[in-house]
């Protein structure tokens, strides 16, 4: 090959063009397709949601979203009609949602700092674990984490979703890794001969360089906690739910009533698919970082 | 790696303080994680096999230790096996289909396109979409009388189909959900090890005339393999404590009995119907249950490592 000649960075580009093979019309056309089936059934909730309950009976179905989303709305939050409160449930799960993500990276990051550069006794053992509690189901606890939650009269209160949440073994893995290969040594020390104790040095070097990673970190326990469903149905009641114990609520009392149901659960869709159209590239590099990192 | 970090050596209290902070201060920040760890996640562990060894029902004062009589009636328990077959049978459904077609659309992404990161979107938009809202949305859809999956099947001359009813029916609409949900998300993990994958295999393939299918199964495929095999545990894990989907998918959704004839009743599921669903309250058969759970699980990725260790000897 020819390739000898060539200058390093000119060959690489070269191989990388090469490897990657062109996007053909079939490409496209087969993508176009698999959008259309991701987005059809969030199109379809709001078609549902903007019509009565005539139009899902309707024949042929109706296809295009209709008037009555303010109404079906009022009926939701201001009627006193339904069973559920959901003012209070996006309250509820905003709160929830807004400290079990500031506690995830704010606890992950001083872990990992600590872990990734202060040495201690225990330190490596201590990593090891961490990344072991990975492994463990927590769904296997449920039955004596809700006895616990009896004993500190939590059912029903939000301390009952938001305690266990607050710190994340993949938060900590994540920091740590990110710390050890961003933060230069150098910086620490500099910062520590000016006298700094380490928590200046993690709030004046290392904060302010894990700053890419805490927003993805963020992102992605905010959505989880937000679409969180089993624990809190288990530990929450209807009179102060998130947001998807009240649309799962809603849907065993209105069982023939879809536009109300749908209308609901657009709601309870709404703020994240707002998130992710604002921030969409941070989440799908936050997601194939952490596959990179496995 | 750089030494640690000691800050210069002082004397006096400041360089006390500075030599006990660098000692103390590391066990203070991993000690939340710890901390929270051990009440709310080892704590539990421990403490369900302890329950599953009584016959306690929610608060009762009364619980008496019962031994092994929640393990021996479990082994006994129709109701349970019928959920564990339940629960492999759409596991099993659902994560090959959504491996399969992972697959394939990280291939299609990992092309010279226009508009990436848009595509790239399309593909993980369900991934953001909560299981409780792809569940009703989804029911809505597979609905007997005015699902429009219903409506199409009918222009083909095929009517009302009562997906929910059937065993094998309402196992194919619980797969359609986890599917859409998860294949574009595991088409990203995909895509991320594809790119890790060195060209110059592509080229040596090209030079032997491997066209670009040939290229796919026989650079692509065994250069994921590690990547697969996580994927394929992690689908495990979430495929086996299914809940959300067949919880809702119930026209009443409250019961958790998974259809009149349990039908798609869940492990999970039957766990929360003895914990938490009407009044039966059976936290130390429920814990049982549990255990079960975390068994099929342990099994499960027993033989799943077996064979993927099975598969290297074989080819070494």
């Amino acid at each position: 090959m020819a390739a000898v000649a060539e200058r390093p960075g000119e060959r690489t580009r070269r191989r990388i063009s090469r490897r990657l093979s062109g996007a053909g019309p079939g490409t496209y056309l087969l993508l176009a397709l698999v959008g259309v089936g991701s987005a059809f059934p969030l199109y379809w909730s709001l078609v549902v949601a903007s019509h009565d309950n005539s139009a899902v009976s309707a024949y042929p179905p109706v296809l295009t979203p209709g008037g009555e989303l303010w109404h079906n709305l009022h009926r939701l939050f201001d009627s006193g009609e339904v069973n559920v409160n959901f003012w209070t449930a996006l309250i509820n799960t905003t709160i929830v949602a807004t400290t079990v993500t500031f506690a995830v990276v704010l606890f992950s990051a001083l872990a990992g700092f600590a872990f990734a550069k202060l040495r201690f006794r225990g330190r490596r053992a201590l990593l090891l674990t961490v990344i072991a509690t990975m492994l463990v189901p927590v769904q296997l606890g449920v039955i004596p984490l809700y006895i616990e939650m009896v004993k500190f009269g939590w059912i029903n209160h939000l301390q009952a979703v938001i305690a266990p949440n607050l710190v994340s073994a993949f938060g900590v893995f994540l920091m740590r890794q990110y710390i050890v290969g961003s933060v230069p040594d150098e910086l620490i020390d500099a910062a520590r001969v000016d006298g700094c104790y380490t928590l200046g040095v993690f709030w004046h070097v290392v904060l302010p360089a894990v700053r890419p990673v805490a927003a993805v970190l963020g992102l992605l326990t905010f959505m989880t906690t937000w679409n969180d469903f089993f624990w809190p149905l288990v530990v929450l009641g209807p009179q102060n739910p998130t947001i998807q114990v009240a649309v799962s609520t809603l849907a065993s009392g209105y069982v023939e009533d879809y536009a109300l149901v749908l209308t609901g659960t657009f709601v309870s869709i709404l703020p994240l698919l707002v998130v992710f159209l604002v921030l969409g590239r941070q989440i799908i590099g936050g997601i194939m970082k952490g596959a990179v990192k496995g | 790696m750089h030494s640690p970090t000691e800050p210069r050596r002082r004397s006096g209290v400041r360089g006390r303080l500075h030599r006990l902070d660098a000692k103390v201060s590391p066990y203070a920040y991993v000690s939340p994680f710890f901390l929270l760890f051990i009440v709310f996640g080892l704590f539990p562990l421990g403490y369900t096999a302890y329950v599953s060894l009584t016959d306690r029902t929610l608060l009762s004062s009364d619980t008496h230790f019962v031994g092994l009589e929640n393990y021996a009636n479990l082994i006994h328990d129709s109701y349970f096996w019928n959920a564990v077959g339940n629960t492999l049978g759409i596991w099993i459904i659902s994560t090959v289909p959504q491996l399969l077609i992972a697959l394939g659309l990280a291939h299609l992404l990992n092309t010279k396109l226009k508009a990436r990161t848009f595509f790239r979107m399309c593909v993980v938009l369900p991934q953001v979409t909560s299981l409780v809202a792809v569940a009703l949305i989804f029911t809505q859809l597979f609905s007997r009388d005015y699902g429009l999956i219903n409506y199409v099947l009918q222009l083909f001359g095929i009517h009302h189909v009562n997906w929910e009813s059937g065993r094998l029916s309402s196992w194919f609409a619980l797969s359609v959900m986890v599917t859409w949900r998860w294949a574009g998300y595991n088409a990203l993990i995909y895509l991320a090890a594809m790119q890790a994958i060195p060209g110059e295999l592509y080229e040596a393939a090209a030079i032997d005339g491997a066209r670009a299918w040939k290229q796919f199964l026989h650079v692509t495929v065994p250069m994921l393999r590690p990547t697969i095999i996580f994927t394929v545990i992690i689908s495990t894990i979430g495929g086996l404590q299914l809940f959300a989907e067949p919880y809702l998918f119930e026209p009443l959704k409250q019961g958790a009995t998974g259809g009149s004839a349990r039908q798609y009743q869940t492990v999970v599921m039957y766990m929360y119907e003895k914990a938490f669903a009407g009044t039966q309250f059976k936290f130390g058969y429920a814990a049982a249950i549990g255990w079960g759970l975390f068994l099929l699980i342990a099994l499960i990725s027993l033989v799943n490592f077996l064979i993927v260790r099975r598969i290297r000897t074989a080819e070494a």
